[in-house]
């Protein structure tokens, strides 16, 4: 019999430890596969973050290194600066990338570092029990937002695609999500050419990606997939934010 | 021997560096040691190599963390605030394994402080400084000659033990100039068969400093204490002077520290006093075997630009056996000659009391 789906090279035997429901697992498959087809295992690196995909380098099957909370994007710098060669990308949450680690990120795309960046905005600090994370919603429940995040004290979503499109580093910046066969499709399409924007030279890329996190949202997986698409979407709209290639003034398109 | 060159302290580090093997820098401006990024930036891509400027001092250590898993020889410097701001990436460092060079030309504290010289980051330096369990080596230079010895070994000492080293030295050494010969060194070359390099031909490598079983992470905390009581054993550095079977007062000074006191021995000696010094070259580990066989000492003085931080490890290493007296200058100032003479003087007529 023909063999006509299996298991990525890129991802390595162990199992995953997320919970149920939650979409780094879909995730981490579209990287590994992206990779795996781009024929770039053997020399790439990843950079893991603190969050729950702090062990991903343990689910992936190549060379991986544990960044403190935030800095992924400047480890990631001193590798790609060390090794050209290497395909180096950081994997991060929005804790990670939007709180604790917002300068290493800003100044990363301003140097148009060649690194790809996979960020993953579930709009909660999943790892740490459901407090509110810059990407929490106005009105959104979390640990440290008991009674709804309050713009007037707790400031506003931070829109991180909006914000790094404006910076003359970045290559390629889009926002997608994974919250249905579709959009599993569109994502992998933004992963890969992120990915192979580097083979190329190019950087900095960076794909948002909107998702899940049913155990700290308080909601069964297939409703906090609904809930993704009926309130995340209309806050942080799917779309191309940069595309250097596509003509600097491209700007966003949002799709839906 | 070559030719002797005339150079900065803070320059001096870099030329180091690169005779080092070392072609990576990642620092962030701050005074006094700013001549050293200012060199790099001209020199490294002359030599083939990486000059960057982070965002901050954070983003700098975390650089360095990035480069030295790729297992480059790589370097970082800073003044004691920015120091402090390097502590995360060094944690790591010690926890991951990863050598790295980190300097710390410092400036008087606490907060802003000064930028005048200072050894205040005594503690910082030899007792950890970040978080966890762990210590690194620490290296004191008291001239530009050692700046540029000391650079070197330190890189060689990282490699060696897989673990930070550091270059304590203050605004004092960093802005001075002085003669210094490079010689005809050659770096030592270290296989790095851990290192992220892309897993071709080899199974994946993962540098990481979390183990989340406490079974697992007390057995990592094992491994590095015992390498941490190798390199207590085996690298304690120290000079010694004028120690003779007579000598009855002893001062402890390093780095800067020492120069002065060097002098203000010289001239309580042309004064009759049978006085010696002990200079660690090693801080950490501290030289603990300079203090064993103290002969014929009386009475010891510690001299520090700080409130008196070293002192704390010559007790240690005394262990009670001689009273030990302190001199200290805070603030960006120097104590003088005269002022360590004066003491030297003071101690001669009664050993016991200041």
């Amino acid at each position: 019999m023909e063999k006509v789906f299996e298991k990525p090279v890129s991802i390595d035997e162990k199992h995953f430890s997320y919970c149920a429901g939650c979409t780094h697992g879909i995730i981490h498959r579209l990287i590994a596969e992206s990779i795996d087809e781009l024929g770039i295992r053997e020399r790439t690196v990843g950079v893991s973050p603190v969050g729950c995909a702090v062990f991903a380098y343990e689910f992936f099957n190549f060379d991986c290194v544990g960044a403190a909370h935030g800095r992924a994007p400047a480890v990631a710098t001193g590798i790609k600066r060390s090794r050209p060669d290497c395909i180096v990308f950081t994997y991060q949450g929005d804790g990670d990338l939007a709180a604790i680690g917002t300068a290493e990120i800003v100044h990363a795309a301003t140097r148009g570092e060649k690194i790809t960046v996979i960020f993953v905005n579930n709009a909660i600090y999943g790892m740490t029990g459901g407090q509110m994370a810059p990407t929490t919603l106005i009105g959104q429940y979390s640990e440290t937002t008991p009674y709804g995040r309050k713009a007037e004290l707790h400031g506003f979503p931070i829109k991180v695609s909006e914000m790094l499109s404006t910076l003359e580093g970045a290559q390629f910046i889009q926002r997608v999500t994974v919250m249905n066969p579709a959009s599993v499709i569109k994502a992998k399409q933004a992963i890969k050419k992120a990915f192979k924007n580097q083979v190329d030279g190019k950087g900095f890329n960076l794909v948002e990606i909107l998702s899940t996190c049913p155990s700290c949202w308080g909601m069964a997986p297939l409703k906090a997939l609904d809930w993704l698409k009926e309130n995340m979407i209309p806050v942080f709209p799917l779309g191309v934010y940069k595309d250097r290639d596509a003509g600097e003034a491209a700007g966003a398109k949002a799709e839906e | 021997m070559g030719k002797k060159v005339l150079m900065k302290g803070n320059e001096a580090i870099g030329e180091a560096a690169i005779t080092a093997g070392c072609r990576h820098f990642f620092g962030y401006p701050i005074t006094p040691q700013s001549e050293l990024p200012a060199y790099l930036a001209k020199r490294m891509p002359q030599e083939g190599g990486v000059f960057l400027q982070g965002e901050s001092e954070v983003a700098s250590v975390n650089m360095v963390y990035g480069a030295s898993s790729a297992g480059v020889r790589v370097m970082t410097s800073s003044s004691s605030p920015g120091v402090s701001l390097k502590q995360e990436g060094i944690s790591y460092m010690v926890g991951a394994e990863l050598p790295a060079l980190v300097c710390n030309v410092q400036r008087a504290g606490p907060g802003l402080g000064t930028i005048q010289p200072a050894q205040s980051d005594y503690f910082q330096a030899t007792k950890g400084g970040g978080h966890g369990d762990y210590n690194i080596i620490v290296l004191s230079p008291s001239s530009v000659q050692e700046i540029v010895d000391m650079v070197r070994m330190a890189f060689d000492l990282a490699d060696t033990y897989r673990n930070p080293c550091m270059l304590l030295t203050d605004g004092m050494l960093g802005q001075l100039m002085e003669p210094v010969d490079f010689g005809d060194y050659k770096p030592m070359v270290f296989e790095k068969p851990w290192a992220l390099t892309g897993c071709k031909g080899r199974p994946k490598n993962t540098v990481t400093s979390i183990y989340i079983q406490p079974e697992r992470m007390e057995e990592h905390n094992l491994k590095l204490q015992k390498k941490f009581a190798a390199i207590r054993e085996k690298e304690q550095r120290w000079e010694e002077l004028s120690l003779s079977d007579d000598t009855e007062i002893l001062v402890v000074a390093h780095g800067t520290m020492a120069r002065i006191v060097k002098s203000a021995m010289k001239e309580a000696q042309e004064q009759g006093v049978k006085v010696g010094v002990i200079r660690p070259i090693t801080v950490w580990p501290f030289p603990e075997k300079a203090f064993r066989n103290l002969r014929n000492i009386q009475t010891v003085l510690v001299v520090e630009m700080s409130a008196g931080q070293m002192l704390e490890d010559v007790k240690l290493s005394i262990n009670g056996r001689l009273p030990v007296h302190f001199f200290g200058r805070m603030g960006g100032m120097v104590p003088t000659v005269e002022q360590i003479l004066s003491q030297i003087m003071s101690l001669r007529k009664s050993p016991a009391k200041l």
